[in-house]
């Protein structure tokens, strides 16, 4: 059988979002993977120069629809961190408890998908209907279930009231005791393990040399955690530990992430019995001051870095973001190595990936290179006139409203 | 003349098997749904379904070979309707019956695998090719543990013939018990025809897109769609009547309800299957095939030819 190229994307049924992957395979084995990132640039980095710090943090917040709040966060411990605001405990106290009640939503929406690219929808069903207690328990603190947009420059938006603290108790007691059963499904079913078990695996020392972070990482047995080894909001202050395997594979993949789980159930227990008293919110200036800060902040996915600065205006001079996709999407060519065809939507669906934070445009500029630039006009005119000629479609009389 | 067009066309053919396999297709989703804490389908869905893709435009790919890419759906329809005259349903004897039919019959319900194949093949695309050699390679693995399954109840019985099967196992009621790891083999391998999950390798939509009908649509992958519930119903019954052979003497009205009864046991059973299965890979399929599934067979054959010659000898 001769080698195919198959195109993985940028549409297929197993990629949430539009992004290519050339998959060359020989049979059923794959030979190697090409992977071309940049279908979902928005220029988001661009746009919040042209903002000011606090609009910006909204935008910031969409950079991803499941971990919004990381990137918020991120962004504003940056500005604070410029403009010297000391940020009030309760306030870092609650940014963790949405971090955690996010990480649990965005773990538990990854067991599913993980489900569905292995054809076992069942899972899927399961775990989506438990993500919707921590959704509405979402809800419920910020008034949204995604983008909460509870930071804001200084501290959070909204206090969380002792009734509040009850119902969060009382669902946190459900997904423990759901999470218990993951555990229990992902440990015990054979066929679970014969889909997982060495499958994609990625050995200690190419997750270091690759840069993998967050669970792809601790898969793979490197301890590493922001929340333990560069401490924010109110991490430093709490009891956690930080989970591990040895796998190196899949299967490893899915236990750190249902550690996490059982793991965010203690953190937001312990959040929530040491909500210190106090004001949520200091005020920040309008204009912040020139400087620059770069800070890490452990996302679902892994590591994520904000990079800020101010020159002083209102508006950030420069505003930089490295999502965690990025760090991990090297390392999938890597796990698929000899895998089979069958193995890819798992095998790249276990970085969880999110390729609209992940996308970004560069321009390689050589010497004595003339820049074409088009304006919208120009660039109107050439697509009427690219589907006048190569595929016999005048589209000329279509009105625009503008 | 007459009345055999009327068994092939009306009752019990095309149109009482496409309407029974519709309400086989909702049962199994209705099934899959409530397992999965979902409301799922009302029970006009699958015709609706159907409808909604025979009024759907009908596109057929520039480099495909057009009148065989038209043609094959009506082959795989045909082929599975045809094998239900074989087929004993709620009485002692089916329409039409010789000594061989059961040959016949498996011949006919492989014939819709190989159309997916030819029809994945012929498509030319890239995805369809890599469904079709799956679908291909598939078969190769579940055809031989059925058709063990399937026979050996034919050895006690002494008769290659599906009425025969059914007077024999009529005659000696209790016999049945014997042939339950057969049932087992059977029904693993008939979910492995019927490419239902864990056995959905040909169309793994998160790997190969559609599989073999990635390029069909319309009317002509309303009619695959069609052959697969058919293929649900018929590949059903044929289990039921080998595996089940009671009640067959009962009036018709009784004995027709029984019959529904008893197909949609295996409807359940089936739902149950896919609900609590991840996709295997095509390697582990295989294998799983091979090692196990052909040795559980041949241990049903061997306990067919130990009833026939200690117990009946």
């Amino acid at each position: 059988m001769a080698k195919v190229t198959i195109p993985f994307g940028p549409q297929h049924p197993a990629l949430k979002e539009p992004e290519r992957f050339d998959l060359t395979i020989l049979g059923e084995r794959i030979v190697r993977l090409n992977a071309r990132l940049g279908y979902n640039h928005r220029g988001i980095e661009k746009a919040c120069e042209q903002r000011s710090y606090i609009s910006a943090l909204y935008l910031i917040e969409r950079i991803c629809g499941i971990c919004s709040h990381s990137h918020a966060t991120a962004f504003v411990q940056c500005v604070e961190e410029i403009a010297g605001l000391e940020v009030p405990a309760r306030a870092r106290y609650i940014r963790t408890l949405i971090a955690e009640l996010e990480r649990m939503h965005s773990h538990l929406l990854w067991l599913g998908v993980a489900g569905h690219e292995i054809g076992f929808d069942t899972l899927l069903m399961y775990t989506w209907r438990d993500r919707e207690v921590v959704m509405d328990l979402l809800a419920a603190l910020t008034g949204n279930r995604v983008n909460y947009g509870i930071n804001t420059i200084g501290g959070v938006r909204r206090d969380v009231s002792p009734e509040q603290c009850a119902e969060i108790l009382r669902g946190i007691d459900t997904l423990e005791e759901r999470t218990k059963y993951y555990m229990q499904l992902a440990t015990e079913d054979a066929m679970l393990a014969e889909r997982l078990v060495a499958v994609g695996s990625l050995c200690t020392e190419d997750a270091a040399r690759l840069g993998a972070v967050g669970p792809v990482a601790r898969a793979s047995n490197l301890n590493q955690d922001v929340r333990r080894d560069d401490p924010y909001a109110a991490y430093g202050e709490l009891d956690f530990k930080v989970i591990t395997d040895t796998h190196c594979d899949v299967y490893g993949r899915v236990l750190v992430r249902v550690g996490e789980l059982m793991e965010s159930c203690r953190i937001i227990c312990q959040v929530l019995s040491n909500l210190p008293e106090g004001p949520i919110a200091v005020k920040a200036p309008r204009k912040i001051p020139a400087g620059e800060a770069l800070t890490r902040y452990e996302a679902p996915r892994g590591e994520d870095v904000h990079y800020v600065r101010g020159n002083g205006t209102e508006r950030p001079e420069r505003v930089k973001v490295r999502a965690p996709t990025l760090a991990n999407v090297q390392a999938v060519s890597k796990m698929l190595e000899n895998n089979y065809l069958a193995d890819m939507p798992i095998v790249l669906a276990a970085i969880d990936p999110c390729f609209s934070c992940t996308d970004r445009a560069v321009v390689v500029r050589e010497a004595g290179c003339v820049e074409q630039r088009m304006d919208w006009k120009a660039l109107r005119l050439y697509g009427i006139e690219w589907y006048r000629k190569n595929r016999g479609i005048d589209c000329s009389k279509i009105k625009l409203r503008m | 003349m007459g009345y055999a067009l009327f068994n092939i066309l009306v009752f019990p053919g095309l149109l009482f098997l496409s309407l029974f396999g519709m309400l086989a297709e909702f049962a199994d989703r209705k099934i899959y749904a409530r397992l999965q804490n979902r409301v799922g389908p009302p029970w006009y869905q699958p015709e609706a379904d159907f409808i909604k893709l025979l009024a759907k435009e009908e596109i057929v790919p520039a480099d495909a070979d057009r009148a065989v890419f038209r043609f094959l759906p009506v082959v795989a329809l045909t082929a599975v309707v045809c094998s239900s005259i074989y087929i004993p349903l709620w009485s002692r004897s089916a329409l039409y019956s010789f000594e061989g039919d059961v040959i016949v019959v498996l011949y006919l319900l492989t014939l819709p695998t190989l159309t997916f194949f030819l029809a994945g093949w012929y498509s030319n695309s890239l995805f369809a090719a890599l469904g079709a050699v799956r679908a291909l390679t598939q078969l190769f693995a579940y055809e031989v543990p059925l058709f063990m399954g399937i026979l050996a109840p034919a050895i006690v019985a002494s008769s290659w013939s599906l009425s025969g099967v059914a007077q024999f196992y009529g005659a000696h009621p209790a016999y049945w018990i014997f042939n339950l790891p057969g049932f087992v083999v059977c029904l693993v391998a008939l979910q492995g025809k019927l490419e239902r999950l864990p056995f959905d390798i040909p169309d793994a939509e998160t790997e190969i897109v559609g599989g073999t009908f990635t390029e069909y649509s319309g009317r002509l992958l309303a009619f695959f769609r069609m052959t697969i519930d058919v293929e649900l119903v018929v590949g059903s019954a044929l289990l039921a009547a080998v595996f089940f052979p009671f009640g067959l003497g009962l009036p018709p009205v009784a004995g027709f309800i029984l019959f529904l009864g008893k197909v949609l046991f295996i409807v359940t059973l089936l739902a149950v299957f896919r609900t609590v299965m991840a996709r295997m890979r095509i390697d582990q399929m295989v294998e799983f095939c091979w090692k196990y599934l052909s040795t559980a067979a041949l241990f049903q054959v061997l306990i067919s030819l130990a009833v026939k010659g200690v117990i009946l000898g």
